[in-house]
């Protein structure tokens, strides 16, 4: 840069926040974290950057998103893909001609036979959209005519790990960014108070004990650690380290804060470090973190029909349900990205039992926090979505009997929803074959899902890169095609 | 304009016009935000167009970035049958293009390539329009200057043996402590500017001792510096500091990065491993000054040398700190392939400074490593007898027992705790029957294609035949005196432990892709000297740098040298820098006297916050984080459990990497998430009580001012201003007759105050 014009800034950039009457810290760029957008110091990979055309590349169709992640892997086949010939073959093998060479998962490549077995669980279509949607997604069927039902996913990879770190960063192994990292890195915060991205956990009652959670799947990778998914938890301290410590009052923290920054300010003129004022401005969103998350965080303060409609669990903090309102409260505030985990979905035996408890958890406040949504006007320009890293076999893993069975994981197709945020509602877009096994109608691959999410914000995922060891990578690394036919 | 424009999303703002700045902001009308670009050509010093263009430094870095995607070492991926990443090609025709050669000297208009940098036809224009790749006017004219001039081909200059060039002349010689000072104040002169004065004694001895340590001094050290007026003082510092324990500490923390350590396997249920004794190996190593040379060796192929040593074989620990799997549905080949692939890269990225990762599926696209020469790497590390999927609760094979016995004959440096009767730690051993090595198509684990030999990439230097084909072989080859790049790579990263930065600013990356270092002729000084004066001696190295003038300046930062070089690559002031995550916990609990400096042994459990690694587990493995209790809470951070898929939140926001993979570079954020663990985290308010307590009670301290003085230099070592002694006696005061504070001692208050100064988490 021309040395001029970066002194131009540097001596403006302060003057024009206090004259927009934003304040120092008032602007909140890159994300929450940057409140100057100007961070010190930076790798040599940012040093290097050239960077991509300007963001956003088109018109945008949605501003924020909630993505729903069902970890562990949904069994499509009990909830969404309904498949009667699997009930009619009950018990038969799958037919190699129908496998052609699927690589299965050490837990049942060693089984003798792969016997077929239908869901036990009844289906029927609802809406006007006529959507198949099976008895244990009851509030989620009520809303059908809201949602559009991707049956052709399809991914690369048939174990947890690499799998869930491939829906999240486009790549299995880990080390990239995640999807939100890169949304906040690309588009930046719209709030100036709360993270642009933040990532909430809850435990399903599925299968409690099931898959766990690595916290690189909400990290920054090789870009900027501004741009980490920040946890919010339930409890006293929602955001890490928010809470002062035992015996320090508010009033008491402003004060310190006040001469924290007078002393500050002395730093400046002692080393000369035009850095300082931006770790001052730090200070300040550090502080009005403090009132704002907690603020956020108080669903105690919904009225009673919100809960009714969440449904009860909602009550208990750290709940699917209770995230689900606080997902939507965040919206409110215009929070970027906000990812829930729900764990639990991974019913390699007694599905029938677990997948039950499982779908409880989440039906109704899924479909609450839609409406929800949509009531306040907010789904217009929020996308949400629904979904896990993988499906799950047809076939049993271990002992089929009447009552019981189990399904392996399965990559080669699965279901998720969406909501909102421009994408057509009252939809299903592709298909599988009778046995629910290979994707004959419109595939989407993982990459294609990442590339028409970004489409919705406006975001040409091609040029959505950051240059880093030389090379650009991007979300959908060299793949990935926007899917039109499901916009509206 | 585009390109003008591109510069200034940092701010969030858009150049609109030279003189005129029209501000835009980006939150309202929802345009760029910051963040998305920095760049090195922000430096007035390389904006202009030089006089003589060199290839390396200024042509190739433009062909490089966009061109050979297409047009390089990619034999797969080549477009018109076109490389310009050789002289032939360069030199050459294309395919089915005109008649001009791509490149004739001293002839812009006859050459193609100017022909198509400058066409605005879609068919012909390069780089193509859906390349989402173009080129600024200032590269085209650089690639003109440089065709005009006769187009002067070299090789790539990390490639080149290092040679040193005579000391350059500077009218700063009377500011030149040693030698390097001549190659970084000629620069300085070049452009116009001053270096900067020696940093004050307060200021220079923290630096220093942080840099040597990774602690503050302690007062008295101070104390003693300050009253010692003699020239040496300075050195006898720096020697002293270098002799301390800690100093292997220190060392060890950037190696642990380097070297991926951690206390867990790292995938899924992620559970624990047993690495700490390779870790006091690699802090002993420092410690006793083993040499760089051999300190690679051991650890690359100590279970290779004649008749070695346990402590030789423990280094080996080294190739086995990846990540490994017990995922119950995984194929085993498809994830030992996965871990001899990450020791190739690790490998490369730590002691070659080139990433080979791509060449695992295909050619580099922009250095010259083939796939081939790719599983010719990956070969050396291919035959160790080891499982890809490992069973709950086992040490993966091979490994080493070590029991009290033996750590007490053999390994003097390592201390295994009552509780702890052996411990069994992973190390290399090659299989009797070597496996077979294939390039794998896709770099897939069941995808073998044409069968390959141990071997190098031979644009580095070819593996000579008189080496033996292991690992052993391998690290002669790195420490062969025409290898052009151990040496630079690893002065290189000394350069960025000291000054934030290397010279080369891609520590990962020599290669095109790579930054073209601030001061070449200095850089091959440093790796010849490191080579050949010092023998690979470590501290003797060290010494060089922080007894330099250029080390040992002033960090204020003044105005004009902020203009002309913002980034301060010359290094007309020592940089200022953030204080890495270890420091800046370890500097509360030595400054408030609850450290614990007991080195080595198992990695302890400080307080984190509750839940995190239950709210995240499966319920196999390390369910609970349960924090120790007594002391070991208050050990250096470099002693910290690591779990990889739940690392210490504290260290995290602090930009430690997650140690999944080798990292040679720390990011240098400052968030707002930092002040939250400043101000909130019960450590750092633990230690603001226990430093208030300390100094109340301290028998000699009577006066509220000597109190605060005590207070602000034991944590600072720097007596304040007047300024600064105003604000903090008002302060004490305010808090005093704050009704809102409930604490007794003000002085509480401000210890946290004092830990949370910008200056306290700087290095200055």
């Amino acid at each position: 840069m021309d040395p001029l014009h970066e002194h131009l800034i540097n001596k403006n950039r302060r003057h024009f926040l206090q004259k927009m009457g934003l304040g120092i810290g008032g602007l909140a760029l890159g994300s929450l974290l940057d409140p100057m957008g100007l961070n010190q110091g930076q790798t040599a990979a940012d040093l290097l950057q050239t960077g991509p055309v300007p963001l956003p590349h088109f018109a945008p169709k949605a501003k924020r998103i909630i993505y729903l992640f069902q970890s562990g892997g949904p069994s499509q086949l009990d909830l969404f893909d309904y498949k009667p010939k699997l009930n009619e073959m009950r018990g038969q093998d799958l037919p190699e001609s129908i496998r052609k060479g699927q690589r299965l998962t050490g837990m049942t490549s060693g089984q003798e036979n792969f016997p077929l077995t239908g869901s036990v669980f009844n289906f029927k279509q609802y809406g006007e959209s006529r959507a198949w949607i099976s008895e244990l997604m009851p509030y989620t069927a009520k809303i059908a005519d809201e949602l559009c039902f991707v049956k052709s996913m399809h991914t690369e990879a048939i174990n947890h790990d690499p799998a869930i770190t491939f829906f999240q960063t486009g790549s299995q192994q880990s080390g990239r960014p995640s999807f939100g990292s890169w949304m906040s890195y690309g588009l930046g915060s719209l709030n100036d108070n709360l993270p642009a991205f933040i990532v909430m956990l809850s435990r399903g009652s599925g299968r409690p004990n099931g898959q766990p959670l690595y916290s690189r799947l909400w990290g920054n990778g090789f870009l900027s650690s501004l741009h980490q998914g920040v946890q919010f938890r339930a409890g006293k301290d929602p955001v890490l380290y928010l809470k002062n410590p035992d015996g320090i009052s508010r009033k008491e923290r402003r004060q310190m804060l006040d001469y924290l920054a007078a002393m500050n300010e002395e730093q400046e003129k002692l080393f000369g470090d035009p850095e300082v004022a931006n770790r001052i401005a730090q200070y300040e969103m550090a502080y009005r973190m403090q009132t704002s998350v907690t603020d956020v965080m108080n669903i105690e303060e919904e009225p009673d029909h919100v809960f009714q409609m969440y449904g009860p669990e909602a009550l208990t903090p750290g709940t699917f349900a209770a995230n689900c309102i606080l997902a939507r409260r965040l919206i409110e505030k215009d929070v970027r990205f906000i990812q829930l985990y729900h764990m639990g979905w991974d019913q390699h035996d007694n599905l029938p039992t677990q997948i039950a408890k499982q779908a409880k958890d989440v039906d109704q406040a899924s479909a609450a926090l839609i409406m929800d949504l949509k009531q306040r006007g907010l789904l217009e320009d929020t996308l949400v979505v629904w979904g896990g890293e993988f499906g799950r076999t047809n076939y049993s893993q271990g002992t089929l009997t009447d009552t019981n069975y189990g399904r392996d994981h399965h990559p080669r197709s699965f279901t998720i929803f969406m909501a909102g945020g421009g994408i057509k509602p009252g939809f299903t877009y592709g298909e599988t074959d009778e046995f629910g096994y290979n994707v004959v109608k419109d595939p989407m691959h993982v990459h294609d899902l990442q590339a028409t999410i970004l489409n919705q914000f406006g975001v040409d995922h091609t040029k959505l890169n950051y240059k880093y060891q030389g090379r650009r990578f991007r979300l959908t690394d060299v793949a990935g095609n926007v899917i039109h036919s499901i916009l509206s | 304009m585009q390109e003008f424009s591109r510069k200034y999303f940092r701010f969030g703002i858009y150049l609109l016009a030279p003189i005129v700045l029209v501000w835009t902001y980006k939150y309202l009308t929802g345009g760029p935000k910051s963040e998305l670009i920095s760049s090195t050509d922000s430096i007035s010093i390389t904006q202009a167009i030089p006089e003589t263009i060199n290839y390396n430094f200024d042509v190739k870095p433009i062909l490089s970035d966009n061109c050979y995607t297409c047009h390089g070492p990619d034999a797969d991926a080549r477009q018109a049958n076109l490389r310009l990443d050789t002289k032939a090609g360069a030199f050459g025709y294309a395919k089915n293009l005109s008649k001009k050669p791509i490149i004739e000297p001293e002839n812009p208009k006859g050459s193609a390539l100017v022909f198509h940098i400058n066409s605005t036809d879609p068919k012909t224009q390069m780089p193509p329009p859906d390349s989402n790749l173009s080129l600024s006017e200032r590269e085209k004219q650089i690639l003109e200057k440089w065709i005009a001039q006769g187009a002067t081909w070299e090789g790539h200059w990390a490639y080149q043996i290092p040679k040193k060039a005579p000391l350059p002349t500077t009218e700063f010689s009377d500011w030149a402590q040693n030698e390097i000072d001549f190659f970084i104040a000629s620069k300085i002169q070049a452009n116009g500017l001053n270096p900067s004065p020696l940093a004050e004694k307060e200021i220079i001895l923290r630096r220093l001792a942080f840099d040597l340590t990774g602690l503050p001094p302690s007062l008295a050290l101070m104390d003693r510096f300050l009253q010692d007026e003699s020239d040496q003082a300075y050195e006898r510092m720096v020697d002293h500091l270098m002799a301390q324990p800690q100093f292997g500490e220190r060392m060890a923390s950037v190696w642990l990065d380097v070297a991926r350590y951690a206390d867990t396997h790292g995938y899924q249920d992620d559970l624990e491993r047993v690495m700490w004794p390779w870790r006091d190996w690699v802090i002993n190593a420092f410690n006793k000054n083993l040499p760089y040379d051999e300190f690679i060796t051991w650890q690359l192929a100590g279970d290779l040398l004649e008749e070695p040593t346990l402590e030789q074989i423990i280094a080996t620990g080294y190739n086995r700190n990846h990540k490994i799997t017990q995922e119950g549905g995984v194929i085993d080949e498809e994830y030992r392939v996965e871990y001899v692939a990450d020791r190739a890269i690790t490998t490369s990225k730590a002691l070659m400074g080139i990433t080979v990762e791509c060449a695992r599926c295909h050619d580099h696209k922009y250095d010259t490593v083939s796939q081939k020469e790719f599983f010719s790497l990956y070969s050396f590390f291919n035959n160790v007898d080891e499982k890809g999927r490992i069973e709950y609760g086992e040490t993966p094979a091979p490994f080493v027992t070590i029991d009290k016995n033996i750590a007490k004959e053999e390994l003097s440096f390592l201390h295994l705790p009552d509780s702890i009767p052996k411990v069994e730690l992973m190390v290399m051993e090659e299989v009797a029957d070597l496996r077979k090595t294939y390039t794998l198509s896709r770099g897939q684990y069941d995808a073998p294609e044409e069968e390959v030999q141990p071997g190098t990439p031979s644009s580095i230097l070819p593996f000579d035949k008189k080496y033996a084909q292991n690992r052993l072989g391998l690290a002669k080859w790195f420490f062969d005196e025409k290898n052009p790049l151990t040496s630079r790579v690893v002065v290189n990263r000394f350069w960025q432990q000291f000054f934030g930065r290397g010279l080369v600013a891609t520590p990962e990356d020599f290669g095109n892709q790579g930054a073209r270092p601030s001061h070449p002729e200095l850089l091959d000084w440093l790796a010849v000297t490191f080579r050949t004066e010092d023998q690979w001696n470590n501290k003797a190295f060290i010494k060089r740098l922080v007894l330099s003038a250029t080390y040992r300046q002033s960090s204020k930062q003044v105005d004009e040298v902020n203009k002309k070089d913002p980034t301060n690559t010359l290094l007309a002031h020592y940089p200022r820098q953030k204080l890495p995550a270890e420091m800046i916990r370890d500097n509360a609990l030595v400054t408030s006297g609850l450290l614990n400096s007991t080195i080595g042994g198992p990695s302890v459990k400080p307080h984190q916050p509750e839940g995190l690694w239950e709210e995240t587990t499966s319920g196999q493995g390390l369910t609970q984080y349960q924090p120790d209790g007594g002391s070991n809470r208050f050990r250096r951070s470099l002693y910290t459990f690591w779990k990889r898929t739940v690392p210490p939140p504290n260290m995290i926001t602090f930009d430690a990497p997650t140690r999944d993979f080798c990292t040679v570079e720390r990011q240098k954020t400052s968030t707002p998430l930092q002040s939250l663990v400043l101000l909130n985290d019960p450590q750092f308010y633990n230690a603001a009580k226990a430093i208030a307590k300390k100094i109340d009670t301290e028998p000699g301290l009577q006066t509220k001012s000597e109190k605060i003085l005590k207070l602000f230099r034991t944590i600072t070592l720097r007596r304040p201003t007047s300024e600064e002694k105003k604000l903090l006696n008002k302060y004490f005061d305010a808090l005093l007759s704050n009704s809102a504070v409930s604490t007794e001692n003000p002085l509480v208050d401000m210890a946290l105050l004092i830990y949370n100064l910008d200056e306290t988490t700087q290095k200055s």
